[in-house]
């Protein structure tokens, strides 16, 4: 089953990058705000359904993909 | 009675690149300076241990977010979590922090600018095994060379920190945007320590500052007093 991981910096968070990037944003004319910059990671995992698929990948989360200080995720299944 | 020569190891994780300038600093600091490699699930018999600066496993994910899950990091938890001294540097701070075994986390500096150069430090504790030789309200100048260092902690923490005296080392001019201008902490009980200047890099004043050689000649003797224990 194939999942993607959204990790983003929590509110907050001092995001050094996405203030540099809308920065930029702002310099090509563009009216933005609230950039923030994270981070997507795919995957395909072997599970039988569903739950246990997000189970598994919610584990990745806290152990390694996310650092719960900083960073919240987000999990998208795709069948 | 010649007092014994307290073995010090120094893991190297792949893209750790100071543990040779830890190694060489430890022996010129007459330490028996000894390489550990990351695979290795048991440290040998060791006295302290060092976490050196570089960018293991190319700072993947997060800095020191891999390194965590190496063997020699699991047997460095062992080690600590029985009252060992280990200290992190720069690198060996991050996975520290990663780990667990310091508070916080470190993130892209502020400027997103590699920072490359000497900077001043005020030493904000001199009772733990490594700051002995400093006095409190010393000023250091140590370099610093890293693109996330910049300590956080989300406010609760920081105040709880600060209350638990556990922030050793403060930056005394701007360098990353650091909470509190934090340059190094220490755990609960003292016995671990992470910062990001790197002391190794400043043990004679040919380089510009012998100001490292106070940490980490500390941690030596620290490490020689527990040697004797053990004999």
């Amino acid at each position: 089953m194939k999942a993607t991981v959204l990790v983003r910096p929590k509110p907050g968070i001092l995001d050094a990058q996405g203030e540099a990037v809308e920065s930029a944003l702002e310099h090509l004319g563009f009216a933005v705000s609230g950039a923030r910059i994270g981070k997507i990671v795919d995957l395909e995992v072997d599970a039988a359904d569903e739950a246990e698929a997000r189970t598994q990948v919610e584990q990745m989360c806290e152990k390694l993909l996310a650092n719960p200080l900083i960073e919240s995720y987000e999990i998208e299944l795709h069948g | 009675m010649a007092s014994p020569q307290p073995r010090i190891g120094v893991v190297m994780y792949p893209g750790s690149n100071d543990d040779h300038d830890a190694l060489w600093a430890l022996a010129a600091l007459d330490a028996e300076a000894v390489p550990v490699w990351h695979g290795e699930p048991e440290l040998p018999e060791l006295d302290a241990v060092v976490l050196p600066g570089g960018f293991s496993y190319g700072d993947y994910l997060r800095c020191g977010a891999i390194a965590r899950f190496s063997p020699a990091t699991a047997a460095v938890r062992d080690f600590a979590e029985a009252g060992g001294l280990v200290l992190g540097i720069c690198n060996g701070f991050q996975v520290l922090c990663e780990a667990g075994l310091l508070p916080g986390v470190l993130l892209r500096n502020e400027s997103l600018r590699f920072v490359c150069r000497d900077v001043r430090l005020t030493v904000e504790r001199d009772d733990l095994p490594f700051t002995a030789r400093c006095t409190r309200g010393q000023r250091l100048v140590i370099p610093v060379k890293h693109g996330d260092g910049r300590w956080f902690a989300p406010p609760a923490l920081a105040a709880e920190l600060e209350a638990n005296r556990q922030i050793v080392l403060r930056y005394a001019e701007p360098v990353n945007g650091s909470v509190g201008d934090v340059a190094g902490v220490c755990n609960e009980h003292g016995n671990v320590m992470g910062l990001m200047p790197h002391p190794e890099h400043a043990v004679d004043p040919l380089l510009g500052s012998a100001d490292g050689a106070l940490i980490l000649a500390a941690l030596v003797d620290a490490a020689r007093d527990r040697a004797l224990l053990s004999v």
